[in-house]
C-alpha cells in the first residue's frame, strides 16, 4: 500500500535470528576498526571526513578502503546467496532528496548516527551517544507517525 | 596488512547490514512505527551489535593502544551541546521519512536500488554544508 505522498506502508517480517546476526557482524566490524586503528566505525564520520571543505587527507586510504569494503559486500552476498536483500525504496524521489539532505546535514552537525552514535558511543557507555541516540529514535518515530497516521492517513 | 584489514572491517560491516534487514528502508520505517505494522527487528540489530562491541571495546582499551596507531582517536567531547541535540533530532527526521541512515545507504548503491542514487548524493551535499557551516 502506498498512500498520497508516496510512503509506501506495508508489513515487513519480523526477523530476530538473522537481524541479531547481522548486528553481531557490524558489531565485529565495529571491533576490527578499533583493534586495529583505534578509531569508531561510525560511518558519518568516516564519509564526512572524505568530503570537502576539509579533507582528511592521512585517513583517506583506510576511509575509501572501508567504503570499498561496503560496496563489495554486495558481490561477496551473491556469492553465498542467490536472492537480494529484500528492499523496498520509495519511489517518492523529492521526499528522498530531501531525507539525504537532512541525513547528512543532521549527523556532520550531531557528530554522528546509528553506527557513531547508536551502536559504538552506546557500547563506550558516551552520555552524549545515549543523548543523541534517545533522540533521533523519537524524531524518527515521530516523522513516521506524522507521515502514517497524520498526513497520510 | 592494515588497509586489507580496513576492507575486510567494511566487508563484515556491509554483510551485517544486508543479513540484519538494515538495508531495506521500509523494515526501518516498520521498526520507527509503533503504531502501525511494528517490526521490532531493529532494535535486535542494535542489541547484537552492542552485546558484541561492549565488552570487546573494554578489552580493546585495556591493551593501551590500537595495533596501528600510537592511540586510540575517541571523541573527547562530553558536552550535552545545541549541535548535538540539534543534529540528532535533524538526523532522526531524515532517518525517519527516507528509512535510509548512511551506512546503509551508501551500501546500496551496489545494489542499484534507484532512490539510493537520490539519497546519497543529497546526503553528501548535506554533511558538505554542515561541514561548511560549522567546522
Amino acid at each position: 500500500m502506498v498512500n498520497a505522498i508516496g510512503i509506501l506502508n506495508l508489513e515487513t517480517q519480523f526477523t530476530p535470528f538473522t537481524s541479531l546476526a547481522g548486528g553481531a557482524l557490524i558489531g565485529l566490524s565495529a571491533i576490527v576498526l578499533m583493534l586495529a586503528h583505534g578509531r569508531i566505525a561510525g560511518i558519518s564520520g568516516i564519509i564526512s571526513r572524505l568530503l570537502p571543505p576539509s579533507i582528511d587527507k592521512m585517513g583517506a586510504t583506510q576511509g575509501l578502503t572501508f567504503v570499498m569494503g561496503l560496496l563489495l559486500s554486495t558481490p561477496l552476498w551473491f556469492t553465498f546467496s542467490y536472492q537480494a536483500p529484500v528492499q523496498s525504496v520509495s519511489n517518492n524521489f523529492v521526499l528522498l532528496g530531501f531525507a539525504g539532505l537532512l541525513v547528512g546535514f543532521g549527523s556532520v552537525l550531531g557528530n554522528g548516527c546509528t553506527s557513531g552514535h547508536g551502536v559504538c558511543g552506546v557500547s563506550r557507555a558516551s552520555g552524549r551517544s545515549v543523548v543523541a541516540t534517545i533522540i533521533f529514535m523519537s524524531t524518527g518515530f515521530l516523522t513516521v507517525f506524522t507521515l502514517r497516521h497524520v498526513v497520510g492517513g | 596488512m592494515r588497509t586489507i584489514i580496513t576492507l575486510i572491517a567494511g566487508l563484515l560491516f556491509g554483510s551485517g547490514l544486508k543479513l540484519s534487514g538494515m538495508v531495506n528502508p521500509l523494515k526501518v520505517q516498520n521498526f520507527l512505527d509503533l503504531f502501525g505494522d511494528w517490526d521490532p527487528s531493529l532494535a535486535f540489530v542494535m542489541g547484537g551489535a552492542i552485546a558484541v562491541t561492549m565488552p570487546s571495546f573494554w578489552l580493546i582499551k585495556k591493551r593501551g593502544s590500537p595495533m596501528y596507531n600510537d592511540k586510540f582517536h575517541l571523541p573527547k567531547n562530553t558536552d550535552f551541546d545545541m549541535k548535538l541535540i540539534l543534529g540528532a533530532a535533524i538526523f532522526g527526521m531524515g532517518w525517519g521519512l527516507g528509512g535510509f541512515c548512511p551506512g546503509p545507504a551508501i551500501t546500496s548503491l551496489s545494489l542499484a536500488a534507484s532512490g539510493t542514487f537520490i539519497f546519497v548524493p543529497t546526503m553528501l551535499i548535506g554533511m558538505i554544508a554542515a561541514k561548511s557551516i560549522f567546522k
